[in-house]
């Protein structure tokens, strides 16, 4: 089995005094799609932000095929080809829809092309003058996960993609995710959607109290429904 | 002849002494708004660090016998990189506290910094003479126009303009506007953040100095030179709004215009008007002409 793309081992994390994770181990290969579910609270946006780098102090190990990364500033950790897709999305009000797109530097070669991105979220292209935050929320979702596709970063990080989103719109984030999968993109998903994230995830962590307690296939989602459902109390 | 009672040449005289405060006001809002747009702090020691580009000129001159057009150049740079400094040993560590910690901290620097050149070159101003290019000036029928104040006006203008552009309408500009608004996500998407906040001090201190280079042939070096403006500039900030570029620019030159036109007709208030109308956009428009509400 080759190296896995991203080895998160032990990993703790705080904001200020609070301990926020507790020894979080998970890995992902290249290729795959896996899901981090759990409650609210449960440490998995702090989890992809300890990855990133955005969290204040953290401990541990994160590796991204073979790298240490903890110690390194986001700006690098990016640069080694990591994106980061925030639950609030992150459209900034002061740049037109077009500069919010080209805003994230390319890393590497290798992203794909500012058409094919188009081509992926049509609705982007009419209304790249206007200002970032002017669009709906379901097209702010497509240009905060449309941004990120160009940079040339393979392992992508994407907080809760279908939140307050409605219906359609939700299937159209679930095949531009499986289209990814399609290009060999690794991506990381944070979801409370289980339903959702059924339709497009290989692999499933479920965290608890900042940890990863249970690994789930998708293929044994089915019968490990009532665990499920007990784990994210719904 | 005259206007409303006031002869032209009056009032031409005026509306060019306010273009060349409002140059001065203009570049050195321009710096703060920037300053304050990207690093949350109030930067007081700007007067003072305008004050230091008008001596880094007559340094320039006098212990390397570089000119004026050098000092164009090099007192801007000289000045921006002990602003550099600054900024690295001191502010980095008050961006997340409030506003006030900057204020006061900038403020103490800007008064030690005017202590150490009082101290060093008394208060009664040095001499800087006017480029040789520039000397003289032509009739333009209505008025006599210097060719010096001509070039501030017009050169100051341009950086204004530049800065603007660059800003709104450029890939580096957009950069800066996203760090304004979020530097954490800016900083993940690969973007070295503090190297950008360090140097975007280190510009907004070279603008204040590059006004003090064209101010030493207008008023003289004098230690004091930047305390007596900042206070106009800071009122002309929050008439403009803070952090809004071309709210700095557009406040800047109109407010020079306004205060020289109250000279010619109401001479009493010229020296309040500034704060009378910073009163009143303060009651009807708390964030300022061009700012947005936060």
């Amino acid at each position: 089995m080759p190296e896995p793309s991203l080895a998160v081992r032990d990993l703790h994390a705080w904001y200020g005094e609070s301990h926020v994770l507790h020894g979080v181990d998970f890995e992902i290969r290249a290729g795959e799609t896996v899901t981090l579910l759990g409650r609210n609270g449960a440490g998995k946006t702090t989890t992809l932000k300890s990855v990133m780098g955005i969290v204040g102090r953290r401990r541990g190990s994160v590796r991204l095929e073979g790298r240490e990364l903890i110690g390194l500033p986001s700006n690098q950790i990016a640069r080694l080809g990591l994106a980061f897709c925030p639950e609030e999305r992150g459209i900034f009000a002061s740049l037109t829809v077009e500069e919010n797109f080209l805003l994230p530097p390319t890393v590497r070669a290798g992203g794909l092309g500012v058409e094919a991105i188009y081509e992926l979220f049509p609705n982007l292209k009419e209304r790249l003058r206007a200002g970032g935050t002017t669009l709906s929320g379901g097209e702010q979702q497509m240009l905060a996960i449309g941004r990120i596709l160009r940079t040339g970063a393979r392992l992508l990080l994407l907080d809760e993609p279908t939140e307050g989103l409605a219906p359609v719109i939700v299937q159209q984030i679930g095949a531009t995710l499986r289209r990814l999968k399609q290009e060999g993109f690794t991506v990381l998903l944070v979801e409370q959607n289980f339903r959702f994230a059924a339709t497009v995830a290989d692999r499933h962590y479920v965290m608890e109290h900042g940890r990863v307690v249970d690994m789930i296939p998708n293929a044994e989602l089915e019968a490990n429904m009532t665990k499920l459902h007990d784990y994210l109390g719904v | 002849m005259t206007i409303f009672g006031v002869p032209t040449q009056a009032l031409f005289g005026q509306l060019l002494i306010g273009l060349i405060n409002g140059a001065f006001y203009a570049l050195l809002s321009l710096g703060l708004s920037v300053i304050f747009g990207l690093l949350n702090i109030i930067n007081f020691t700007h007067g003072a660090q305008y004050m230091m580009g008008a001596f880094a000129a007559y340094f320039l001159l006098n212990w390397a016998g570089l000119g004026y057009w050098w000092a164009l150049l090099v007192a801007p740079i000289a000045v921006a990189i002990t602003g550099i400094v600054l900024e690295r040993l001191t502010l980095k560590r008050l961006y997340q506290l409030d506003h006030l910690y900057g204020l006061l901290l900038t403020f103490g620097f800007a008064l030690i910094i005017q202590g150490l050149f009082r101290h060093q070159y008394g208060s009664s101003g040095l001499p800087y003479a006017m480029p040789a290019e520039l000397a003289g000036g032509r009739n333009l029928g209505f008025m006599f126009l210097p060719n010096y104040r001509a070039w501030v006006i017009v050169f100051s203008l341009a950086v204004c303009l530049t800065t603007w552009y660059v800003i709104e309408r450029t890939r580096l500009g957009s950069y800066l506007r996203a760090a304004t608004e979020n530097p954490a996500l800016v900083q993940a998407f690969g973007i070295n953040v503090p190297r950008m906040i360090t140097l975007t001090y280190g510009f907004g201190v070279g603008l204040a100095a590059l006004a003090g280079v064209l101010a030493a042939p207008i008023y003289q070096v004098n230690p004091l030179m930047g305390a007596d403006l900042i206070i106009v500039v800071f009122a002309v900030v929050v008439i403009g709004g803070l952090g809004s570029i071309m709210g700095s620019i557009v406040t800047g030159f109109g407010l020079g215009v306004v205060e020289g036109f109250t000279k010619v007709f109401y001479p009493e208030a010229s020296n309040t008007v500034i704060f009378v109308i910073m009163a009143v956009v303060l009651l009807l428009r708390p964030a300022g002409l061009f700012g947005r509400a936060s």
